[in-house]
């Protein structure tokens, strides 16, 4: 939450985990993912592994690990949830330099670290090494139905179409001296999601006649 | 806020990705009465503005902010069934391009910011329409406090599905405290924020504003004599 979601993760290269097919990739981190989620966590060596796998792919993929370790901003309010957890869980405490804390609490704070760290990495891997459209027709390979497919290829398509344009929006209010400071300014920023809403949906209505007058009947050509 | 991986435990993740899997089949289904072969593209595109939306931060006081979740707003503007596949999709883009909420907790994700919000949303939206007087502007009005409901009814699932796979036995009377607590203030930004964004809508561009179509069919032509001195 709060964190943007605007960057693109994809980081340019040639390696062999960029040229692996994609439907392979998410097969991939798919396993890799629940046999982390499915490790015991009183387990600790199985961790030192999947994170030595999750490295050793890393570095095939020759994506700088500074890269993928900026991104995991995204982690950030599991980790305060996590930090927290050995206060407010019950069962046997345990004094832990001169602090008194709750031992299960500590476990599951390990556990919600360690795999919620390896997820986080192994995702960014597969975003830093996957482009868009790739990534589409792999998950086209594995059988996610057609049009869901297809809404997610739009919506990758024309991301930053519409982000661009709140951008332009944030843009002309901010030079006619807008800035948003409290709820008084809610009903500006409000409309502002309205116009854009109405944008996008016209947009789509445009992008479907155009389609049409191509010849779509609803499957896109192969 | 997405769930990551190994924040519920793996029998639990399957279970709700079972269920994210029905619910978006069965969306699948009734997107294709709601906008035949509009589908794809306005959903996309639908999708996109959620997406978007949801970097639209609102500031709430010394320096935090939030934004809108989109499940309700979603639900109101393009029908329930679009609106759970534009979430979905949303959430899917999420996870595999830009790694936000787990690959395991995709399912849990979909349920609690998908499914739940747009469909308890809804049905909120339309109790109320049928309840108060057809008049368009009450049409915002429903749809922010379907919007209000929503996130504290998602808040209370996740901590159900807490309960059943939790990674840490945290009291559950505490945690249900903590989390319905601050999602029914959260819960007011996002009802007030859809009653305002939906308000600007339907005083611009009604008929695309799926919720306020009934309205605007019970609306009678009226025909009012022009005012004198009025020229023609």
């Amino acid at each position: 939450m709060g964190a943007g979601h605007g960057h693109k993760l994809h980081f340019h290269g040639h390696s062999p985990v960029h040229r692996a097919p994609a439907h392979l990739k998410v097969v991939a981190l798919l396993a890799f993912v629940v046999l982390v989620v499915a490790t015991p966590r009183e387990w600790f060596w199985a961790f030192g592994v999947h994170l030595a796998v999750v490295l050793a792919v890393i570095g095939v993929s020759r994506v700088p690990p500074s890269y993928l370790l900026k991104r995991m901003v995204v982690e950030v309010p599991f980790v305060v949830f996590a930090l927290l957890l050995p206060f407010v869980a019950h069962g046997p405490h345990t004094e832990v330099l001169g602090v008194t804390v709750s031992e299960p609490g500590l476990l599951g704070a390990w556990g919600l670290l360690a795999k919620g760290t390896l997820g986080v990495l192994a995702s960014l891997t597969l975003a830093a090494t996957t482009e868009p459209h790739d990534l589409l027709a792999g998950l086209e390979r594995l059988r996610l139905p057609d049009l869901l497919v297809q809404i997610m290829g739009f919506m990758v398509r024309y991301l930053d179409v519409v982000t661009t344009e709140l951008q332009r929006m944030r843009v002309a209010r901010e030079s006619r001296g807008f800035s948003a400071r409290n709820p008084t300014h809610w009903p500006v920023l409000a409309r502002a999601a309205g116009a854009l809403f109405i944008r996008s949906y016209e947009r789509g209505e445009r992008v479907h006649l155009a389609m049409l007058s191509r010849g779509y009947t609803g499957r896109m050509p192969r | 806020m997405h769930v990551p991986d190994g924040f519920l435990d793996a029998p639990t993740s399957v279970v709700t990705g079972a269920v994210a899997a029905a619910g978006v089949g069965l969306a699948l289904r009734g997107a294709r009465r709601e906008l035949d072969d509009r589908t794809a593209p306005l959903a996309g595109l639908v999708a996109a503005f959620v997406f978007a939306t949801q970097m639209l931060n609102f500031p709430v006081a010394s320096g935090t902010s939030g934004h809108l979740m989109g499940g309700a707003i979603a639900a109101v503007l393009v029908g329930p069934w679009t609106g759970v596949l534009c979430t979905s999709v949303v959430f899917l883009v999420q996870c595999l391009l830009f790694a936000d909420g787990g690959v395991t907790a995709l399912g849990t994700n979909i349920v609690l910011m998908g499914l739940t919000t747009v469909l308890v949303g809804w049905l909120v939206f339309r109790g109320l329409q049928a309840v108060l007087p057809r008049r368009p502007s009450l049409v915002p009005v429903a749809a922010g406090i379907g919007a209000f409901v929503s996130v504290p009814a998602a808040a209370l699932l996740f901590v159900v599905l807490y309960a059943v796979g939790g990674a840490a036995p945290v009291p559950l009377d505490n945690l249900t405290t903590a989390m319905v607590g601050v999602h029914l203030l959260i819960g007011i930004g996002e009802g007030v924020i859809t009653f305002l964004a939906v308000g600007s809508i339907v005083a611009v561009r009604p008929d695309l504003c799926y919720g306020a179509r009934r309205v605007l069919a019970a609306r009678e032509l009226e025909i009012r004599p022009a005012a004198t001195g009025a020229s023609a």
